[in-house]
């Protein structure tokens, strides 16, 4: 018997120091914001993309570049397919940006604009909700399927419901590997192409309720899907009613009520590696590490600066700090190196990492300490 | 199918003209004052013309390298004895080379074949055969000897190939018909060039780039624009990296051209760039009453005291005085480019080499330029202190000039013209296209705006000129060249024979978007059921005159009449404009006869509101697509 038990507390110590690692390493930021009144080309900011010490913001007036302390607007009198800027994707072999905008996808290569339009090229269709690239292909998200370019060859390929199993055409958003493509389908679920059989397959939710889940963790959460990630061969997603994760053999969703999301109702999704992801919601940014949620936003009544810790037990705990994302309405978020960037329907934020001793970690260690008691 | 197969069968340039003499003398019908020579008068023993570009020096300066161009070949001459002391044969068309930077290796481009030859330089043997994008022209070997760029002209980009592996590891985006790559001294950076102008509005005025990579990320870091430049050429750095220089044409195709002896139509001109100048300065080569046309190749003393230009069109090389140049443009703050007179403030000499003289190439003391003079097949060698041509190195080829050869000298020469402003290949770069849009005729500005048209395999495809007004080759050459082109009494009637030879002996260049064993991809096939459909979606006939494949039937899928498909500008006196021959024409953009078209997609999207050109309306973008992919492969 007494070994049972010190098995037990071993175990539970375990457990313990586990989820203390843990909670040690949950991010705390210093949040620099910036809007028009410091050169942002809009507040308006859709999507966020980190290129080395450069940053793009597409707003919806204009791609914003911050290099070197100060911005840069590329608008349509620069060349610029459209001013309103929906996604952004580096070619990080050429250095490229591909930009997706309401008029058509940009091609920014050292300078040069090249647009892409339904009109003079294979685009499917000129409002480009996603774009990622894999290789020497581009992949867009469009309001009329999916398109891929090859950059070798100029050739355009199409998929919609011709030719897949995409029977809502209103593609939201792409994560290209060198396995598989994701796209996220609005209103139509997941789609999945295999790169090596050129097959799709859709993921769908299996209860088929708009509104309910009746079969969570059986399938995707909902149909309403709006972003997808594709990291370390794990899948998230994003959608209007939570969030999913699939390992190619289960799914586990993710809802405000039994999870650290602030809301249901997500923009983005950006996976860190299989287990790490950052959730882009209407009520803030939350990051889940695995085991703990951070949710960092301006407190939804009062606006102050606000960060909550909610650890696996389920036992939600604020963390004092100075500073907040620029509105909890947040749209997509990057990384750069530690820090993070992060769109919002207000603005642009730099999450500048603080590396002191965490308050996060104290404050759980204390409550640690009152459970024992 | 059948057209595959004989566009490959002609991919040499020189080798496969019997069927186009034979085709030619069937034109002679056409043709009756300007009769196309015949077979006869071939080179001695079959032997190809040689057609000398590009050279390379070897590390101990005993070798010279010598990429031959019509006869798909590297010749290797003794520079003490002049002689040529061996050939190695590689690709179709070769065009570029350098040498790795521990001189084992020789690589050499293969325009034709889309592939570098890795020549072993101690065997003169190719060891290996590299892909590349698509005509690849240009290349360079970074410093450590790893990596290799190579500029590709049709997929208009920089292959850089891992020399490990022999993998091409990423495509770098360069400008269109990208060309010609110089490394700079310290081995940092990059500069490439294009032969054709980026991409821009429609009657606007011509942009090109200098394009620079960073070698350490194997990146594109900068695009130095040219303004108004259209046609960029070699490029090459001075010794210590503090000057770069590129040479290139600055097209006037916004005015009538039939105003020549009122102002230039090309000026030919020089971008400079560098520490020594500061972002870039364009500078005149020209004089007010002589022009030096298609400058081509560059060269800077070690010294970094004279510049040498090969001016293509001109048969010269052309000296600068590198110090008056830049204290020259030191005393210009405004772009003097168009100042036809400043060119006396820094040009030295002129000195006369051979046809078309191309690449040069600087003895490693900077004393001796060599110049490829290519259609001669020899090369010059200038002594650069006296300025003059010390002697010339025959390269071997046929001792006869044909009618063929002469034609394309006339071709390629500028002499014919009023001042000597310019001649067919100023237009025709490389006997292709240059991308433009010209307003020909003394009809008013903006009137009848014509794009530039292929000249591949022409033979069967008559009438010429956007309407379809010149019934024949000798009537598109002759005439009205001399009236509305050259302002000059220009060939006499042997010299337009020749011409109309040449021109129509160029064949097609290899189409890459047919798959090797001449079956269509299902796209492409789908593509091709609409092209050929005869039946609107609903069943309903589609009337004859509006099929795709009745205008464009035949061999060359023209039907050689004229029609009126909605396209006409009412700019243009007429709206009935000449079926075009559809071979390549993934080579030939932008499109329709006025250019107005910036891609194929647009033919339709932008130009067809009505169905008055081909049905395609009623196709989804999916089947546009398709369409697209099969008229790629024609």
């Amino acid at each position: 018997m007494k070994m049972k038990l010190r098995l037990l507390f071993a175990m539970l110590a375990a457990v313990i120091a586990i989820s203390l690692a843990n909670a040690q390493d949950m991010p705390r930021f210093r949040w620099d914001n910036f809007t028009t009144a410091n050169g942002l080309p809009d507040n308006h900011v859709f999507c966020v993309l980190v290129d080395g010490s450069r940053v793009w913001a597409g707003t919806e007036n204009g791609l914003g570049l911050y290099e070197n302390g100060a911005w840069k607007a590329f608008r349509p009198v620069d060349g610029l397919a459209h001013q309103a800027v929906l996604s952004l994707a580096l070619d990080k072999r050429t250095g490229d940006l591909w930009v997706g905008t309401m008029g058509g996808l940009s091609r920014i290569s050292a300078g040069r604009i090249d647009n892409f339009t339904q009109l003079n090229s294979g685009l499917s269709n000129d409002i480009v909700y996603g774009v990622g690239v894999q290789g020497d292909f581009v992949w867009t998200a469009t309001a009329a399927g999916a398109s891929r370019l090859n950059t070798r060859t100029g050739q355009w390929a199409l998929f919609n419901e011709r030719n897949t199993p995409m029977y809502e055409i209103w593609t939201y958003a792409v994560s290209p590997a060198e396995d598989k493509v994701y796209y996220a389908v609005w209103g139509g679920g997941v789609l999945e192409y295999d790169v090596k059989t050129e097959r799709w397959k859709d993921y769908n939710d299996p209860d088929g309720e708009t509104e309910l889940v009746l079969m969570k963790d059986q399938g995707l959460i909902h149909e309403i899907t709006t972003s997808v990630s594709y990291v370390d061969k794990i899948l998230w997603v994003a959608t209007y009613f939570g969030a999913s994760r699939y390992d190619g053999r289960y799914w586990h969703n993710f809802l405000q009520k039994d999870s650290g999301l602030p809301s249901n109702f997500l923009n983005q999704i950006k996976a860190v590696d299989g287990n790490r992801a950052w959730f882009s919601t209407d009520k803030g940014l939350a990051y889940y590490d695995g085991t703990n949620w951070a949710v960092y936003r301006p407190a939804l009544d009062t606006h102050k600066p606000e960060m909550e810790v909610r650890d696996a037990a389920g036992t939600v705990t604020k963390i004092a700090v100075q500073s907040a994302p620029a509105h909890n309405y947040v749209l997509g978020v990057d990384f750069q190196g530690d820090d993070l960037w992060v769109a919002t329907a207000k603005g642009l934020s730099h999450g500048i990492r603080q590396h002191g001793p965490t308050q996060t970690a104290q404050v759980l260690r204390a409550r640690q300490s009152i459970r024992k008691k | 199918m059948q057209l595959a197969t004989t566009c490959r069968g002609k991919a040499r340039l020189i080798a496969s003209l019997a069927p186009v003499f034979a085709l030619i003398s069937a034109l002679m019908l056409l043709a009756p004052t300007a009769k196309p020579a015949r077979a006869q008068s071939e080179p001695e023993n079959n032997k190809r013309y040689l057609s000398p570009i590009e050279m390379a020096l070897s590390p101990d300066g005993r070798l010279l390298y010598v990429v031959c161009q019509a006869s798909d070949e590297l010749r290797v001459v003794d520079i003490q004895s002049g002689k040529v002391v061996d050939v190695v044969p590689v690709g179709h068309v070769p065009r570029g080379i350098v040498l790795s930077p521990d001189g084992r290796q020789i690589y050499v481009t293969n325009a034709w074949s889309d592939t570098v030859s890795v020549i072993d330089a101690a065997t003169l043997k190719v060891v290996r055969t590299l892909p590349t994008g698509l005509e690849p022209t240009g290349i360079v070997s970074d410093r450590s000897g790893q990596t290799l760029y190579v500029a590709n002209r049709l997929s208009n980009d920089i292959s850089v190939i891992d020399v490990n592996t022999g993998q091409e590891t990423k495509r770098l985006l360069a400008g269109q018909g990208a060309s010609y790559l110089a490394l700079s001294p310290d081995g940092k950076w990059i500069y490439g060039t294009h032969i054709y102008p980026n991409h821009g509005a429609f009657r606007a005025q011509p942009n090109s780039e200098i394009t620079v990579i960073d070698t350490a990320r194997q990146a594109v870091v900068e695009r130095k624009r040219l303004h108004n430049v259209a046609g960029v050429f070699h490029v090459a750095l001075s010794a210590d990296g503090k000057l770069g220089v590129a040479t290139q044409l600055r097209p006037k195709n916004l005015i009538p051209l039939a105003h020549v002896e009122h102002g230039w139509v090309f000026g030919d001109s020089l971008t400079l760039f560098g520490e020594d100048v500061g972002g870039t300065v364009q500078v005149p080569i020209d004089e007010l009453d002589r022009y030096f046309a298609l400058p081509w190749g560059v060269a800077i003393t070690p010294d970094k005291a004279k510049m040498f230009v090969t001016t293509a069109g001109s048969e010269n090389v052309t000296v600068i005085d590198v110090r008056k140049l830049l204290g020259f443009a030191r005393t210009r703050p405004q772009s003097f480019v168009n100042d036809l007179s400043a060119s006396a403030n820094y040009v030295t000499a002129r000195i006369p080499v051979g046809h078309n003289p191309r690449g040069t190439l600087l003895s490693q003391d900077g004393k001796r330029l060599y110049v490829a003079n290519r259609l001669d097949d020899n090369l010059s060698v200038i002594d650069t202190s006296t300025e003059r041509v010390v002697s010339t190195i025959d390269l071997g080829g046929p001792r006869t000039v044909s009618a063929l050869r002469r034609g394309e000298q006339i071709f390629f020469t500028a002499n014919y013209a009023f001042q000597g402003q310019f001649g067919c290949a100023n237009c025709h770069l490389d006997a292709t296209i240059d991308g433009l849009q010209w307003d020909l005729e003394p009809d008013g500005f903006g009137k009848d705006i014509v794009d530039n048209r292929s000249l591949e395999n022409l033979a069967g495809t008559e009438p010429f000129k956007w309407n379809g007004g010149n019934p024949d080759m000798p009537t598109e050459c002759g005439p009205r060249t001399e009236k509305f082109f050259y302002r000059s009494q220009s060939y006499n009637q042997q010299e337009l024979t020749d011409l109309v030879t040449f021109v129509y002996a160029l064949p097609y260049r290899p189409n890459r978007y047919r798959m090797a064993n001449g079956e269509l991809t299902p796209a492409q096939e789908r593509g091709k059921a609409i092209f050929e459909r005869t039946t609107y979606k609903n069943g309903q006939p589609i009337p004859q005159k509006n099929q795709c494949a009745f205008c464009h039937s035949g061999p060359k899928y023209t039907n050689q009449q004229q029609f009126d498909v909605g396209t006409a500008k009412s700019t243009d006196r007429s709206p009935l404009v000449d079926v075009p021959q559809l071979s390549n024409t993934v080579y030939s953009g932008p499109y329709l006869h006025d250019g107005s078209a910036r891609s194929l997609e647009e033919i339709w999207t932008v130009f067809n509101p009505k169905d008055t050109h081909g049905v395609s309306n009623d196709l989804t973008k999916d089947e546009l697509n398709d369409l697209i992919e099969y008229l790629k492969t024609l």
